[in-house]
């Protein structure tokens, strides 16, 4: 009994950390499945996101800038805006580079981001991080508190998976994969193609936000690790084209999957041997690389590819 | 219409545009034609704002527009199809003529998520238009295939389609007849006419198909390296020695 109980929390704790990636990768498609923006600084919003509300939610530290006590709510709205502010101004320098320049400058932003986070050790706590991070729902007893923080995550998810759906029907995503497809032509249709790309830029961006932010007050604690770009961008990346670059549903999916593979491995690993287990580590980011190098050569569509709207279907 | 005022482009030392002044006068078809290199692609893509000329001026109806971006060309009445067809490959080929309309309520993300009544009612008329469009490039069958699966000429067809959504002026043709069969090529050139006739389209078309532009063009334009070398009638112009010389690339000024 005891051994189901505890399969069932790992299977919330699966929920949670997929849902919140799956904000990520939700953010990413409107990016990149949209509009064909090469976003290789998720990293770098998703720790915004995830300081900006701990730090303005967390009671008075002397280590770290707070004090604010804002509700987690409002707190998770402002790493939405801030993100969002800092997408706009990344999206203004660099949105017209084509696409593997956009992504070299965003990997770098990122990288600035998050050296920014370490270094401001009056602000942040440096690489000590921010601790004490209110949790929603971390009163109740268990298993109720890691239920309802699944169920907020995942409502979350919900509500952004129809907003972005009517998004994607509507001529506003029609406009975006015209200029994902063929910009020059976009233009020639008199699309405002670079303001249009630094709007798409600036969604995504908030939704990063929020992903770093939810992340922030699950786990109670961020510092600047979080940044790193192997678990807040490529896994982010993977999520979105093993589910299928431009479908919501796939997006999703993909979060999902993708994390209970990552995480999963980690079982097995830290069954091995003790200096194995450390060395194994290494290995589960390979294998995550060889299967986006399967998933790109045998079907690079996804597993839920992006599907058009027919001249049957309403609108 | 449109009027190029001693428009020059240089690309490093080579003047790709060399001071060249011309009008394209309304309700015409007029053909710009001329060896390769001669700048008619650099001209269009001037005139269309996806290029900044080095020096001169680009007049439309009488105002000054040289150096605007495309989309505002787009928004005066300049529209223009490219020389290698761009589709938008991934999005069917009824969306690619409904993307290309402006003022699509829709298109405002905010609007486009909570105005479902105003977004639909533009929806139903751009579908409408696009429909017709269809109709008349006699590509209906197609409309829920992804435009990269197109054939080249069904792609040539729909770039042509793409300039109906509008409120187009000017039209701008790169190479309309290039890859093109014969028979579609007549097609082709029958909707031309018919556009010019039915809405009052003016149109520009580069074109390296003589008899294309023989039949359709009316003046002919031709340029060389970057300069007008004369204006007619096709009939004329085929005789006009310094044509000839331009293109079989004999005479002193090739030297």
């Amino acid at each position: 009994m005891d051994q189901l109980y505890g399969y069932f929390l790992y299977g919330l704790s699966l929920l949670t950390f997929g849902g919140i990636y799956a904000m990520l990768t939700l953010g990413l498609n409107i990016q990149l499945g949209f509009t064909g923006l090469f976003n290789a600084g998720i990293a770098g919003f998703f720790v915004v996101g995830a300081y900006v509300s701990a730090i303005l939610s967390t009671a008075e530290s002397e280590r770290h800038l707070g004090g604010f006590d804002w509700p987690i709510p409002a707190s998770l709205v402002a790493a939405m805006l801030v993100s969002a502010v800092i997408g706009w101004a990344v999206a203004r320098i660099s949105i017209r580079l084509r696409a593997d320049y956009l992504a070299i400058a965003t990997l770098g932003i990122a990288e600035i981001l998050r050296l920014t986070f370490k270094n401001e050790t009056d602000l942040t706590n440096g690489a000590r991080g921010v601790s004490y991070i209110p949790k929603p729902y971390e009163n109740m007893p268990e298993p109720w508190n890691q239920i309802l923080m699944a169920a907020v995550v995942l409502a979350i998810v919900a509500v952004l998976y129809f907003l972005l759906e009517r998004a994607r029907k509507s001529p506003w995503g029609r406009v975006m994969s015209a200029i994902r497809e063929n910009e020059g032509s976009a233009r020639a249709a008199g699309k405002d193609v670079d303001r249009l790309r630094v709007q798409a830029f600036v969604v995504g961006a908030a939704m990063m936000g929020l992903g770093g932010g939810m992340m922030a007050h699950y786990l109670k604690f961020i510092d600047p690790n979080a940044a790193d770009p192997t678990t807040a961008t490529f896994l982010v990346f993977v999520m979105l084209i093993v589910g299928g670059s431009g479908n919501n549903k796939g997006a999703i999916l993909g979060a999902i999957l993708m994390w209970t593979i990552w995480s999963a491995t980690e079982i097995f690993t830290s069954m091995l041997p003790g200096d194995l287990a450390i060395r194994s580590a290494y290995v589960r980011v390979f294998l995550i690389g060889l299967m986006l190098q399967i998933m790109l050569q045998k079907f690079p569509d996804g597993l839920l590819p992006e599907k058009r709207l027919q001249s049957s279907d309403s609108r | 219409m449109l009027e190029l005022d001693n428009l020059t482009k240089s690309f490093g030392g080579l003047q790709a545009v060399d001071n060249c002044s011309l009008k394209i006068a309304s309700g015409r078809i007029t053909g710009l034609i001329g060896p390769n290199g001669a700048g008619k692609t650099t001209i269009f893509n001037m005139i269309a704002g996806a290029m900044m000329p080095t020096s001169g001026r680009i007049l439309f109806q009488g105002e000054d527009i040289t150096g605007l971006p495309t989309h505002q060309m787009f928004h005066r009445g300049i529209v223009r199809t490219f020389q290698i067809p761009h589709e938008f490959g991934k999005l069917t080929v009824l969306e690619n003529l409904m993307v290309v309309p402006a003022d699509q309520t829709g298109e405002k993300l905010f609007l486009g998520l909570f105005s479902p009544g105003a977004v639909k009612r533009r929806e139903a008329e751009v579908r409408k238009l696009a429909e017709e469009t269809l109709e008349f490039l006699t590509l209906n069958h197609l409309r829920d295939e992804l435009a990269e699966n197109l054939s080249g000429g069904q792609k040539k067809l729909l770039e042509l389609g793409r300039t109906m959504m509008t409120d187009a002026k000017l039209v701008l043709l790169d190479e309309p007849g290039a890859g093109v069969n014969p028979t579609l090529l007549k097609q082709l050139g029958n909707m031309i006419r018919r556009l010019k006739d039915e809405r009052g389209y003016t149109f520009c078309i580069v074109e390296h198909d003589m008899d294309m532009i023989a039949s359709l063009c009316d003046p002919v334009i031709v340029l060389n390296e970057g300069k007008v070398l004369t204006e007619g009638k096709m009939e004329d112009v085929r005789r006009n020695e310094r044509v000839l010389d331009a293109y079989l690339g004999g005479g002193e000024e090739a030297a």
